[in-house]
């Protein structure tokens, strides 16, 4: 159970996330929905510490991890996976050696040294990072460059990576806001595949109402840093929207189009 | 609308003068530093109409005396090319030591600037104190000359190879640890944060998600640091750091003219060498890792 108390950043004189309260049950999938500037991925990386909260708690299964630091904070991170909008790929390296990144907060001793030195991790580290690609369809990437994927690709082997973690949170930072529509269902099944199989806690924040009322279970919307929604998908109704956000689903789903399209500008200018 | 135009046009040209006015401005203040600095050194230009021949007639003394008819004769016959070079092999073997301490030099200096390079980049979060530390250190290595440090080593680990080494590796890897610490903050963080989310530590980060991004940029930075070391190492044998610069030394103090240029000339086509071949090197390495 991930809990949080009265979480709260700011950053100057804005307040990105404003006191949230938040209970979420261990193998639940929650979709954050909220206009830019929501506060959303503020929020994500404040779960995995990537942001320190200015006040507030993080409570997992009871264990305060706010305060945690050096090897203890290591240990939360890999408890939490993250997956991110832009993938955050080491871009020259092999798909093999990026999944493997999931087992650096695992290694101990001389190992630590060995992987460190020499970047060897054992054949059994291996063979799970293989395994994990085999199960999305990306057994025959192993040995390419990241940067030769396709961004889909790309964000279903940061999701390996995510799993190679053995985490029990996976936190997903609009996974697919840069991809095509195909892609996007490709990594929302993944991610549902993940939640259902594995049994993984996921928090995913998405643009798309549609997405989040097809694959969670619950649906928490945010607006200037506060959660102002949080029910069953079922209950996020047109009406109930407009009462939220003062415009239309299909104006939101507009807004979240052009975002969607800035997103994937530079993508395709980076790879011609 | 005509009025915008003219009022515009006039800010424009006010705009123009404006500017020339201080480029002219600037470059009296140039001329005028130039002059001062000149006098204050002492560089007048009748010292350097008198020096001018002086130069040439150096350049005349040290020149060999060979003779068209006896050029491919033995090293016993003079105006020969034997005779000029008649220690070829002593020599050779100079240079070779020479281009030794140079790669290790730079291997050494590449390896410990790689390693000050991560905490020195501002980008990556060392901590104040390790930033601060890193930063100064390769400032101090940068700024104090090879020749320096080389007098520093030879009176403390005797005459020899050793001390040039230490000398050109230190100034290498102050030289190459503030490139590296560049590139790296030009290095985008999105593969760094996906490592630290993942729990990985700051050097498991630096290892995974920074080194690979750079790794092309720095080789290439290396090569080129090594084609400037080997002309360093030419010369730091002047104080007794090994190398031919020694040989050197000892033959333009006594005044062995022929000799001179015989090793000049050695060392001139050793560094275009080396050159030549670390540039193609160079960019096959940027052309195979890019
Ligand atoms: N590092 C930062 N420094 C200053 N302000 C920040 C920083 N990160 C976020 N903010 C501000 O905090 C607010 C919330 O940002 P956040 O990125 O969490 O929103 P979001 O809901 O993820 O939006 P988007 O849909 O655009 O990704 C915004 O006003 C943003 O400008
Ligand atoms: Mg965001």
């Amino acid at each position: 159970m991930l809990e949080l108390k009265g979480l709260t950043r700011r950053f100057g004189a804005t307040t990105a996330v404003d006191g949230v309260e938040l209970v979420v049950p261990d193998g639940q999938m929650v979709g954050i929905i909220g206009r830019s500037g929501a506060g959303k991925s503020t929020l994500l990386r404040m779960i995995n510490r990537l942001e320190t909260p200015s006040s507030g708690r993080i409570l997992s299964g009871g264990r305060d991890v706010t305060a945690l630091s050096g090897r203890g904070l290591r240990e939360w991170r890999r408890d939490c996976a993250m997956v991110f909008q832009q993938f955050n790929l080491v871009q020259r390296l092999d798909v093999l050696t990026n999944v493997l990144i999931g087992r650096l907060a695992w290694q101990r001793g001389w190992r630590r040294l060995m992987v460190l030195l020499a970047a060897r991790f054992t054949a059994e580290e291996r063979a799970m990072a293989l395994a994990a690609l085999d199960r999305f369809g990306l057994a025959e990437t192993a040995l390419q460059r990241a940067e030769t994927l396709s961004g889909g690709q790309q964000q279903r082997v940061a999701i390996c990576r995510a799993l190679l973690q053995k985490p029990r949170f996976l936190l997903a930072d609009e996974p697919i806001a840069s991809l095509d529509p195909r892609n996007a269902q490709l990594v929302m099944d993944a991610l549902r595949d993940v939640n259902r199989r594995d049994g993984l806690t996921v928090l995913v924040n998405l643009h798309h109402l549609d997405t989040a009322r097809e694959y969670c279970d619950r649906i928490v919307a945010m607006q200037a840093g506060r959660v102002v929604f949080d029910d069953a998908p079922g209950a996020l109704t047109p009406e109930r929207v407009r009462a939220i956000y003062g415009i239309s689903e299909q104006e939101f789903a507009a807004e979240a189009e052009a975002r969607r399209r800035a997103a994937a500008a530079p993508a395709r200018l980076a790879v011609a | 609308m005509s009025g915008a135009i003219a009022s515009g046009e006039a800010a424009y040209q006010a705009a123009l003068r404006q500017r020339r006015r201080a480029t002219l401005l600037g470059f009296a203040l140039l001329a005028l530093c130039l002059l001062a600095s000149a006098r204050v050194s002492e560089a007048y230009p009748a010292t350097l109409l008198a020096g001018l021949p002086r130069i040439g007639e150096y350049f005349s003394r040290i020149l060999p005396a060979l003779r068209w008819d006896s050029l491919l004769a033995g090293t016993e016959t003079e105006g020969s090319l034997a005779f000029w070079m008649y220690r070829l092999d002593s020599w050779a073997w100079l240079l070779l030591e020479t281009a030794n301490m140079a790669a290790l030099a730079t291997l050494m200096g590449a390896g410990a600037g790689l390693l000050l390079a991560f905490p020195a980049a501002r980008n990556l979060g060392a901590g104040t104190l390790a930033y601060q530390l890193s930063r100064r250190l390769l400032e101090a290595m940068r700024t104090v000359p090879e020749i320096v440090f080389a007098l520093i080593l030879v009176w403390a680990f005797g005459v020899g190879p050793l001390a040039g080494i230490l000398a050109i590796a230190l100034h290498t890897a102050g030289a190459c640890g503030k490139l590296f610490a560049e590139a790296i903050e030009n290095t985008g963080l999105g593969a760094w944060a996906g490592v630290r989310s993942a729990g990985g530590s700051w050097a498991q980060a630096c290892r995974f998600a920074v080194l690979p991004q750079v790794a092309p940029n720095l080789l290439s930075y290396a090569l080129l640091r090594f084609e400037i070391n080997l002309r360093s190492a030419s010369v730091i044998g002047f104080v007794g750091a090994g190398g031919i610069g020694e040989e050197l030394y000892k033959v333009i103090s006594f005044n062995y003219y022929e000799e001179i240029s015989a090793i000049l000339l050695l060392i001139i086509l050793a560094v275009c060498a080396i050159d030549l071949l670390s540039e193609r090197l160079r960019h096959r390495v940027i052309g195979a890792l890019a």
